[in-house]
């Protein structure tokens, strides 16, 4: 059993390894107000791969995600330096920054239900690109509450509030939302946090599906999510990158740095 | 060794002492209920005060279809004093209308560029600036609108008087737009920063945030804000005595002067004998004001709760 799942992994390095570069990531720094929260940071993401990101609190995580769709825009001291090229052309190139979010799908650690009907809250990413009739949004809402798993619980209660869902129901909804812009990019932190087991396990089952379709960054304080899930996985610790590799490679003990086996093996600190 | 022995078994009476913080508890108890008891005992006191002196009027002399239908103002006439009060509540009624045209916008235009677009200092500045406006006292709007607003109409537009609607309505609504602005505030700031958030990266821009997302979602608290300026409106007493011409006229422009129902009782009662039908009729305005602002605080408040209950 053990041996089939490393074959399979073995296989998909060989895949991922060969896929064009989705995000090309160059000495990315980041500060907030003087303070550096990630340091010189160099990796790449490819195309059609589940990237995980692993490390403990503090390590600049979701700092490195706020990176890739510029929401340092609006957080006051951010600042970043370094290169960060999507599909060829830097991030920070971009004037139209709403066009460039419009290809990134976000889910934060915490559901955020927006307080309108479930229908609307997927519905919302396409009215702002300018879609306003039902019968071309219907199809869409659709389509994205069935990727998310979440199409058959609120079917019946489309008009219902979105902030009443249960949390796991919620995050389902993020996600169908994040969807509903038709990303290429879809960037995960830590969305399991309010989500119970069985729900993480269904939401795992789309992202495997998702996969074929675009690329996903999964951060994760889970290291056994990761393992599941990530084709590449990077380790992260206190603003530094320890190192990337394969998943399979970095649970099988085949490490460059000891940190790494330490905090994948649970014996850390 | 093994046995329990009774020493081991806490002594929950011991425990279950009536300590200190026991008696401050229920102290403070018993002394917020009185508190607030005596201060509905008030509210039931003035409302039961101004109904007993215009109940006499509102038994004999009243006459609803007078008193809401006409607009004859005629207390002090010796042979045939008339008690219409519509010339009255359409002067209020006109002046608050147009108050709220110049506040909405303008407390609304405040409240969402301290609230989404300024940061800092500017913020912080602003925000004063708007509590030290709504320190102003009535009277000294009274006074703008005497004596800068008044030339100011008639010069602007070429009218004989500048004391009308329009500079009434002026002054009032800068006079609501503050208190208007702080609670409007309240509400955008009370919508979590993760909502925000979540339409920025789906790629909205910041009006698009502002106008999909944020502002739906403080509705019920934009639409208190609204509420109590509005009542504000209807209670202001001085300003618009000062400022409104303070003349009985049924206003076909927002150029004709006109008289408020706060500004007559004002203006009238202390010249009134206790118990005559004049004082008495100017009671059953206020019983009438009371009634007024009392539906829109309430609304304004279940309005409110409404916002709890999501
Ligand atoms: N908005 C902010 N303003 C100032 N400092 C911040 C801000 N966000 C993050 N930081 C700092 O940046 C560093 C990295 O934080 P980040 O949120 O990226 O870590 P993380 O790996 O996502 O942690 P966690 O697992 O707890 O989510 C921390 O030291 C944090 O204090
Ligand atoms: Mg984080």
């Amino acid at each position: 059993m053990v041996e089939a799942d490393r074959s399979s992994a073995a296989e998909t390095d060989e895949v991922v390894s060969t896929a064009p570069v989705k995000v090309d990531v160059r000495n990315l720094t980041i500060s907030y107000s003087g303070k550096t929260a990630l340091r010189d940071v160099t990796l790449d993401i490819r195309q059609n791969e589940i990237f995980g990101i692993i490390g403990p609190a503090n390590s600049g995580k979701t700092s490195f995600l706020r990176a890739l769709n510029r929401m340092d825009l609006f957080i006051p001291g951010m600042k970043v330096d370094g290169s960060i090229v999507l599909d060829g052309r830097e991030v920070r190139k971009w004037r139209n920054v709403y066009a460039l979010r419009r290809r990134i799908g976000v889910v934060f650690p915490l559901p955020v239900g927006l307080p309108m009907s479930v229908y609307d809250n997927v519905a919302l990413a396409p009215r702002l690109a300018g879609i306003k009739k039902r019968a071309r949004l219907d199809p869409i809402v659709e389509r994205c509450l069935q990727r998310a798993a979440l199409w058959d619980e609120v079917k019946d209660r489309l008009d219902s509030l979105g902030s009443l869902l249960s949390g796991g129901q919620q995050q389902r909804l993020t996600i169908a939302r994040a969807l509903s812009q038709e990303p290429d990019l879809l960037l995960l932190d830590e969305f399991s946090i309010a989500v119970d087991p069985v729900t993480t396990m269904r939401i795992e089952e789309v992202l495997k599906e998702l996969k074929q379709e675009l690329t996903i960054v999964l951060v994760t304080n889970l290291v056994q999510q990761a393992r599941r899930l990530a084709d590449r996985t990077a380790f992260f610790l206190t603003g530094e990158l320890v190192e990337v590799a394969a998943t399979s490679a970095l649970f099988s003990g085949e490490v460059n740095d000891e940190r790494t086996r330490a905090y994948v093996e649970g014996r850390f600190g | 060794m093994s046995r329990v022995t009774p020493a081991s078994i806490p002594d929950t009476q011991v425990m279950d002492r009536r300590n200190l913080d026991w008696y401050v508890d229920k102290a403070v108890q018993v002394l917020v209920f009185v508190g607030g008891v005596s201060a509905i005992l008030f509210i039931i006191g003035i409302f039961v005060f101004i109904t007993k002196e215009g109940f006499g009027f509102l038994t004999t002399t009243f006459d609803a279809q007078e008193f809401f239908t006409s607009p004859r103002w005629r207390p002090t006439s010796e042979h045939n004093p008339t008690y219409g009060a519509l010339a009255l509540i359409v002067g209020t009624a006109s002046v608050t209308g147009l108050a709220m045209l110049v506040a909405v916008p303008f407390s609304l235009g405040a409240a969402i560029y301290i609230g989404e677009f300024a940061t800092g200092k500017t913020r912080e500045a602003l925000k004063v600036l708007v509590e030290l406006l709504a320190a102003i006292p009535s009277v000294v709007w009274g006074f703008i609108g005497l004596s800068m607003m008044n030339p100011l109409i008639i010069k602007l537009f070429n009218v004989p008087v500048g004391l009308n609607v329009l500079n009434a309505g002026v002054i009032l609504g800068l006079m609501a737009a503050p208190i208007m602005t702080t609670i409007a505030e309240d509400s955008l700031k009370a919508v979590p920063d993760g909502y925000r958030e979540a339409a920025e990266a789906l790629g909205a821009t910041r009006w698009q945030v502002i106008f999909k997302v944020v502002l739906p979602a403080a509705k019920n608290g934009l639409v208190a804000a609204v509420l109590l300026g509005v009542g504000r409106g209807f209670g202001e007493t001085m300003a618009v005595l000062m400022a409104s011409g303070h003349s009985i006229n049924l206003p076909t422009s927002i150029f004709d002067s006109v008289r408020a129902l706060t500004a007559t009782i004002a203006a009238e009662l202390g010249e009134t004998a206790v118990g005559s039908d004049h004082y008495r009729a100017l009671f059953t305005l206020g019983i009438f004001l009371f009634l007024i602002t009392f539906l829109i605080n309430l609304t304004a408040d279940l309005v409110v709760r409404g916002i709890r209950k999501k």
